[in-house]
This record gives C-alpha cells, structure tokens and sequence, in this order.
C-alpha cells in the first residue's frame, strides 16, 4: 500500500454503547476494535521515518512498529513490542490521553486525523488477554537485591514488573487490602473493567512479585526499617494523599463527599452493590461535581448510574481547558451530563439534619493567562446564582500526604509538597531511595505515573548492581 | 491475616479480641487505631486500639456491638483470622508530665484510657479515673483501671454499682474542689466526650477527646472522616483522631456521625434476622436429633 492509499482510509472511531443504555449499567462503555477494523485503522500509518508520536510517549513505545505488525497481522510480534516498553499496555489503552500525547504528535494529526493509535493498543492488549499470547517470565538469573515498592498502582506496579524482570526480588507494600492504587480505588469500572487491571497484577505475582497488604508505609514498618532490613533500594509511589477541598461554607455538610471518597466507596469498595456489600454510598437526585479533570467525569458518569435527575459539571473555567481527556467529556455530555462552564460555587447550604440541600455559585470569565498558561478565571459581580443540590461531589485534586517525609531523613519537598527527584533517574535526595506518581509530581496522570515508575526501574537497575 | 489469639466478652455484648499483629504493635502507641474489615465484602471501620504488647506483638481490641460489622467483629472467636487489618493509624495521644490527669471512660472507652493510664502514670502523672455504665454489668476494665489509677470513680445510672449518676458529676466536683487538675482525656460516646467538654469549659481546663467518625481508607486520602475543629477543617484519620474537646464542633460531628443511619440500620436488622433464622434453625436441628 502507498501512502496514497493509506491517506484514503477514513479513521475508525472506536464504537461504545449505546449511551441511553450504558447510564444504566457498569459495563464498559468504549467497546474496542474488531480485528479486521484494528488492521485496517494500522494501515493508516505511514510509517514515519522519524516518528513523531514516539515523542509524545511518555513510557517510549516503539508505535510504527506495533502499528506495521498489526497491519500485517502478525499480532504475537505486536504485543511484543509493546510489553517491551509498557507493562499495562490494557490500562493504557483505556485511559492515556492519547489526543495530548501520541495522537498529538501523530502526522495525520496535521493532516486530518491522527491514526488511532490508542484503541490499537488497547485492541492489541485485549487480544494477549483473550488469546493468552505473552507469558511474562523472569529469563534472567535471581540478583538476590531486595527492592521495595510502596505503592501498588501504575507507577509502583510498572516499576515492580520491570524490576522483578531483571532477576530482583520485589515487594510492594499497599496500605489498601488490594492492589492497582487509583486504577481499582479510582477508574470506575465502566472506563477500565477492574478485571482487566486484577489480571495485570496476576501477571506481576507470576513474576514472582510479592505483595504485602494493609501496610501502611510510615505507620505499619517504616521506609528506615526497610533499608535496615536489607532492602537495596526503595520506591515510593503512595499516590494522591489528602483530597482538596476548597473551605467554602457548609462543605462539611452531610452528602458533600471528596470524589476519592465517592469514588473509592464504588470503586473498591463496591458500594453500588449496597446492600450485598456492607459499605453505602449516599447518591441523591440532584448531584454537583466540581471539577473538570478525569476524575471529575468519573464521579460524575458514576453519580449518573444511580439513576438520578440531574448530574452538573461545574468547572470555573471552559469546557475548552478542561483537563479531562476529550473522550471522557464527550462520553459524559452524550450520557446526559449537564455542563455549567465558566461557574464557582461559593457555599453550601443545609437542611435541619444536616444535609446538603442548595449550593450558592457565581459566574466566572476569563481573564488574563496565568501561570499554568490558561487564562485565569475572575468572578463577575452580582451574577450570584442558587443551585438546589442533594449530593456535591469535590474532584479539584490532590495534596501529598507526608508522612513518609515526617518519618524518612534526608527527604527534601518542593514548596509544593512534592518529593525532590532527579527527572533523569527519579531518585530522592536520599541515595537509594527513588520516587514517582502523585508523590513526585503534579501531573497526575496514569501514564506519566508509569513513564515515571519505569525510569525508576531502570535507574535502581542500575542503582542496586554498582553499588 | 491477623490472627486472634484470644477472646470473651467483658460484658453482655463488649468483646475483648488479643489479636496477632507485630508490625501494628511494634509501632502502635496509645490513641491510635486499626481499620477493620471483617470479609470480603466487609466495610472498613475503625477501631481504637484498647492494648498493647509489643514483645509478644499483640494488640487488643475492645469491640461494643453497635452495628453489622462490630456484631461480626464480636462473633469471630480464637484461632480465627481478621480478614484485613491496618494499623496502627492516627496521631498517638500526647504524653507527657502534666502533673494531675482525670481520664474519663464510657463503655469500650475504658479499655482506650487504661492503654492511655498506664503512659501517663509511667510519664509521672497522678491520675484520677472516672468512669461509668447504665449498669453495673456493662461495667468494663475495673481492676485493670484500678492498678494504674491513683483514684478511681465508678458511676452507673442505675446506681447498681458505684454512685448513681453521670460521669460528669464527679468530675465537677474535682474541678471544683480547688486541686490542680492539668488536663482530662475523655473516650467514650460522643454525648459522654461533649459533656464533659462542656463541664471543664469554665475551668478552663485542656480536655482532650477521642473522635471517631465514619472513615473509608483511614489514612487521609478520602476525607469522609472531616471534623470542624476551632472552626478549621481536620481529618480525623491522620490530624487526630484526638482533639481539643472546647473546639470540636459537635453537632456536625453528630450529624455526619448520623449520615448512613438507614443504611446501617437496614444492615443490622438483616444481620439480626440472620442471626435469629441461625439460632431457630439450630433449634429445630437439635430438637430433630432428639
């Protein structure tokens, strides 16, 4: 084929369920390619010879090559190619941003539309699972270093399976009662079917990877215990820490949740189950989600399956800067969300008993850029506005938590909480001791998580055998 | 899995459980607590750590059945295993030489202040206990109390043991006396802890209570325990879960206390039928044998 012909082929847009039916169930919304479509969407890559979409890659999979071995059919060289570099490969597929990473960069992307490089791997990956292609298998010899991951989600996993392939003996201490971090507490169901990350952490545990639950690092064994217990090198990946609140008014009132609490009530916790499960979850008929990041949707399209009136996203700025990824904000409006851009809320309001009943907003506009180069959101005077709210869900993000800090020396923060990494390695200020996800960085995003764990891995590679 | 090393009930439906848990003991001090989750599809819930031994890498739970899963928690016996158990979280209590100290005890709060007594005597505090129960059977950790208490006052409501009456009475009556009280520690229900904050308000006295509201992870990361504190937000997992009994705001507290009450409800009289339809059903099996 000529890259004429390539340039013919329409993209393929990955098909979902219908949305008047997925807001009733759980199953899983973006249905995925069929094997025909998956060669036909590979043979739109032309094959660059300086790949640009590589470049936007934070874990560096080599893309023309997966894409040309699909295109062919030789599916087996394709998975290979990518657990080569990516570890969770059916994780990413899912929920990268691919539009602001790969797809970005893609050429096509200048041209029309990039090719869907991110339903090909997520097609890909689904068909190592389904078909049981790739044993992952420790070829090497055992180094006899201990290393220690704290933190079972993407950045501690992928950091676990790259290390335990290279012959390390690996552990990783989750304070949860089960592993996958934000992938199981976080990513509802319908955007990454939970057995699809269990599967990836059975791959790890065939690796010989151990887990170590309900150890909370700083409380349960320390990170200077650890290191006294002959442990080479140590990576700490606890996540996102303390949710954000913003101290409005009437913010403690009962139906006000943290969207991690919300989220991991559901998620972990199965509380949609309630009451086959012992753990509820309070969602009402009129629900508020503050925010416009991922985890925002999420709340919001979980809210949604609980059969409510209304659900609100209520984000201070446009839809336009919006942090979710564009697949998400799409899947959300389609499924009835209702979008109220440019609006703050500024209180809360309750009833007798103490619940959420009304929530006070104002409107916003855009002024100048700030720092984050997006234009700054400013209130307009007297556009004060009520909202009758049941249920407020908060997904503006995270702060570290430090208690690894208060309880490791030689530690250093940035002013903003985050531990100090080296961005080559991803080491601590403390030799030995490496870091990665929320805990190292604000991008807070699963991929950049796991581009992160993978440097680490590689690094303390390194870091364990010279030393 | 933690395994229990040894149970029985202190009184009618208060169970004492010595669990396996070396890493919690080794670490654990008094005013922490453990998240526990009793099976799979068990809900997370906090327990005060009641005792600690850290040779034999033991802590001890105090568990009152007040819902589905303590109901659970209270019907595993020795040798069996706690499903999950994560601890010891939350900040441990100060201790310190502050001279003279009342510790106040309601129900499974008397086993928190006996673990918390025996600190503060070691740390040279003269220590005055006073604590309480509807009635003298309900009454818990006496002898205990009493070893590591220089006085100790026992207040049932019904007046079968001890004074009649509530905890607080006697407690005016020290504060009242003109004796140096330096501090007082209350642990117990939350109507109890607010209470007696509200008795040493006008002395002035620091008074520290223990709160436990509803958590989920139990390490700061959902926010689900948040209590409003000298009118600043705090979470209870990871800032307390002590407080300054003249600065809590009780009555969020109780209503965020209050916010799955039907759920719980529903939860409990499901878990009784059961229990029930369990004990009916032995019945007839046994009568049936005969």
């Amino acid at each position: 084929m000529n890259p004429q012909e390539r340039l013919k082929i329409p993209r393929h847009e990955v098909p979902a369920q219908d949305p008047d039916i997925r807001r009733n169930n759980y199953e899983e919304v973006a249905i995925g390619f069929d094997e025909n479509t998956a060669i036909e969407e590979a043979q739109r890559c032309l094959q660059c010879k300086n790949p640009l979409c590589m470049q936007g890659c934070p874990v560096s999979i080599n893309i023309p090559k997966f894409i040309a071995e699909i295109a062919k059919g030789a599916m087996d060289e394709a998975i290979r190619t990518i657990r080569n570099t990516n570890s969770l490969p059916a994780v990413c597929g899912r929920v990268c941003p691919q539009e602001s990473q790969c797809e970005k960069t893609c050429v096509l992307a200048k041209k029309g539309k990039s090719v869907a490089i991110g339903a090909l791997e997520r097609f890909i990956a689904d068909y190592d699972r389904k078909n049981q292609i790739s044993k992952e298998e420790v070829t090497v010899s055992s180094t006899g270093k201990k290393i220690g991951i704290i933190g079972a989600g993407p950045a501690g996993l992928t950091a676990a399976g790259y290390l335990a392939k290279l012959g390390h003996q690996v552990t990783i201490f989750e304070a949860f009662h089960e592993a996958g971090g934000v992938l199981i507490y976080g990513i509802p169901e319908f955007r990454l079917p939970k057995d699809i990350v269990r599967s990836e952490i059975k791959a790890l545990e065939n690796l010989g990877v151990e887990y170590s639950f309900n150890t909370l690092v700083g409380r349960t064994i320390t990170i200077e215990e650890l290191l006294a217990d002959h442990f080479s090198a140590l990576f700490v990946a606890p996540g996102a820490g303390l949710p954000v609140f913003m101290h409005l008014p009437g913010e403690n009132l009962c139906g006000v949740y943290s969207a991690n609490e919300f989220l991991t009530r559901v998620n972990l916790m199965k509380a949609f189950e309630f009451p086959k499960v012992d753990t509820p979850v309070f969602c009402g008929k009129r629900i508020a989600v503050i925010g416009g990041g991922n985890t925002a949707m999420d709340a919001a399209r979980t809210a949604l399956r609980m059969n409510p009136e209304e659900v609100y996203i209520i984000y201070r700025r446009t839809e336009k800067e919006m942090p979710a990824r564009l697949e998400e904000i799409h899947h959300a409006k389609e499924e009835g969300i209702k979008f109220l851009e440019l609006t703050n809320p500024i209180s809360y309001a309750g009833n007798d008993n103490g619940w959420v009943q009304e929530m006070e907003c104002i409107r916003m506009e855009l002024g100048e850029p700030d720092a984050s180069g997006r234009r700054r959101p400013v209130a307009v005077p007297g556009s004060n506005f009520t909202l009758p709210v049941d249920t407020v869900i908060v997904a503006i993000g995270a702060k570290t938590n430090d208690l690894i800090m208060r309880t490791t020396q030689g530690l250093e923060t940035s002013k903003w909480g985050y531990l100090v990494v080296d961005p080559e390695t991803q080491m601590t200020t403390r030799p030995g001791i490496f870091a990665g996800g929320d805990i190292a960085s604000a991008e807070a995003t699963v991929i950049s998580a796991m581009g992160q764990g993978r440097r680490a891995g590689k690094a303390m590679h390194d870091y364990v055998l010279n030393r | 899995m933690p395994k229990i090393l040894e149970k029985y009930e202190l009184a009618p439906k208060t169970h004492y459980l010595k669990v396996e848990a070396p890493l919690v003991a080794r670490h654990a001090e008094a005013g922490q607590f453990v998240i526990v989750r009793v099976n799979e599809t068990g809900e997370r819930v906090p327990f005060t750590i009641a005792d600690i031994d850290k040779e034999a890498g033991t802590i001890t739970l105090v568990v009152q059945e007040v819902g589905k899963t303590s109901i659970e928690v209270g019907a595993l016996n020795q040798g069996d295993m706690i499903h999950d158990l994560l601890g010891p979280l939350g900040t441990a209590s100060e201790v310190e030489k502050f001279g003279t100290v009342i510790l106040m005890g309601g129900g499974f709060g008397n086993a928190a202040i006996h673990l918390l007594g025996k600190a503060l005597k070691k740390a040279g505090n003269k220590i005055i206990t006073i604590i309480g129960a509807r009635t003298k059977e309900l009454l818990i950790m006496e002898e205990e109390l009493a070893k590591v208490s220089d006085e100790l006052v026992i207040m049932t409501d019904d007046g079968s043991y001890g004074r009649q009456g509530l905890v607080t009475q006697p407690l005016k009556e020290f504060l009242e006396s003109g004796q140096a009280i330096n501090r007082v520690v209350a642990v117990g229900p939350i109507p109890m802890m607010r209470a007696v904050g509200e008795t040493t308000r006008p002395f002035g006295v620091k008074t520290i209570v223990s709160l436990n509201p509803i958590m989920v992870d139990g390490t700061g990361m959902c926010g689900g325990c948040r209590v409003t504190v000298a009118g600043e937000t705090h979470f209870a997992c990871t800032d307390g879960p002590e407080f300054d009994a003249h600065q809590v705001d009780f009555n969020e507290l109780v209503k965020r206390t209050r916010m799955y009450k039907p759920q719980e409800q529903h939860a409990l009289d499901e878990c009784r039928l059961n229990k029930k339809i369990n004990e009916l059903s032995n019945e007839t099996a046994n009568a049936g044998g005969k």
